[in-house]
């Protein structure tokens, strides 16, 4: 079943999508968070909810966060793009927030969650994941110019994959 | 240096602990290093790799499969709930990379090997935080 030779040809990454290449990666650890802060948030919430509610509904928040960025970087088409795009910037936008804040007001957040100072619990990857998939959905931006232009004028098409990320 | 930050009271006691955390623990790690390696040489995911995700499996299974005989014997956990959620976690990681892998024949695949394979370990020294943990 195992490609004989899978490594002897240079993978020509022409058709650069969203969910495919350094996209996989993307939508693993997106995954991998997505597990660990259901199951943590889900935890939190089913056995102790009380002592904390806000920290542990903002928990359940970013859980569902990474999983909706996770579909949204799989589908790759248009709307998954613009879902990506949503919580990509929703994550940014949370957890340099809810760094701040727990920071500045330690007494708001009485247990840990997923973004509490700027995502250290987790090696600052919440901080870097967003930032990250940004990048990564910039760097495909033109999979949708390509999908959109090629019907009106199929020649640019062309041209542009010439310019297409490198095969790095 | 895996038993030693394992635990510092009771570790006779532990399932989790010794070598049956270790061999998983060193199994990853190298399963990472030759994925990392191969990420850098260009190189989509080799049959070494998919080999070693199946050995980590095994021997998680194993760990897993020890871990419940001790459950069965009464020992218990101290976060029962962490405990299985970091359990069920574990045994569903290396064939999250595998599947993964399969369906990216790129460098990226390597690439994913190589992460998933380096959170595994930390998801096995959270498992033991949650059984050797005391008081609470």
């Amino acid at each position: 079943m195992a490609d004989p030779q899978p490594a002897e040809r240079p993978q020509p990454v022409d058709r650069t999508r969203t969910n495919s290449g350094p996209g996989r990666l993307l939508i693993a650890v997106y995954l991998l968070f997505a597990i660990a802060a259901t199951s943590r948030a889900g935890l939190q919430i089913a056995t102790r909810f009380e002592a904390a509610p806000m920290a542990y509904l903002l928990s359940a928040f970013a859980a569902a966060v990474y999983i909706v960025a996770a579909v949204g970087l799989g589908r790759a088409g248009r709307t998954g793009r613009l879902i990506a795009l949503a919580c990509c910037t929703v994550e940014l936008v949370g957890v340099v927030g809810v760094g701040a804040v727990s920071q500045a007001r330690p007494e708001w957040f009485p247990d840990e969650t997923v973004w509490s100072g700027f995502g250290s619990g987790y090696g600052y990857i919440p901080l870097v994941l967003p930032v990250l998939g940004l990048l990564w959905l910039w760097r495909t931006r033109h999979d949708l110019d390509l999908a959109v232009t090629s019907r009106p004028r199929p020649s640019r098409v062309e041209s542009d994959q010439s310019f297409g990320p490198p095969a790095t | 240096m895996t038993e030693a930050s394992a635990t510092t009271s009771a570790a006779g006691d532990l399932p989790v602990d010794g070598v049956l955390a270790a061999v998983p623990i060193a199994l990853s790690l190298l399963v990472a290093g030759w994925a990392l390696v191969a990420t850098l040489r260009h190189r989509a995911p080799d049959r070494a790799q998919f080999a070693g995700l199946a050995v980590l499996e095994a021997a998680l299974l194993v760990l897993t499969v020890l871990t419940l005989i001790a459950l069965g014997g009464g020992q218990r956990p101290d976060e029962p709930g962490s405990f299985f959620g970091y359990l069920a976690t574990l045994v569903c990681l290396p064939p999250l990379a595998w599947v993964l892998a399969r369906m990216e024949p790129t460098r990226w695949g390597s690439a994913i090997v190589c992460t998933i394979c380096l959170v595994t370990p930390v998801v096995l020294v959270r498992l033991q935080q949650t059984w050797t943990v005391l008081g609470g």
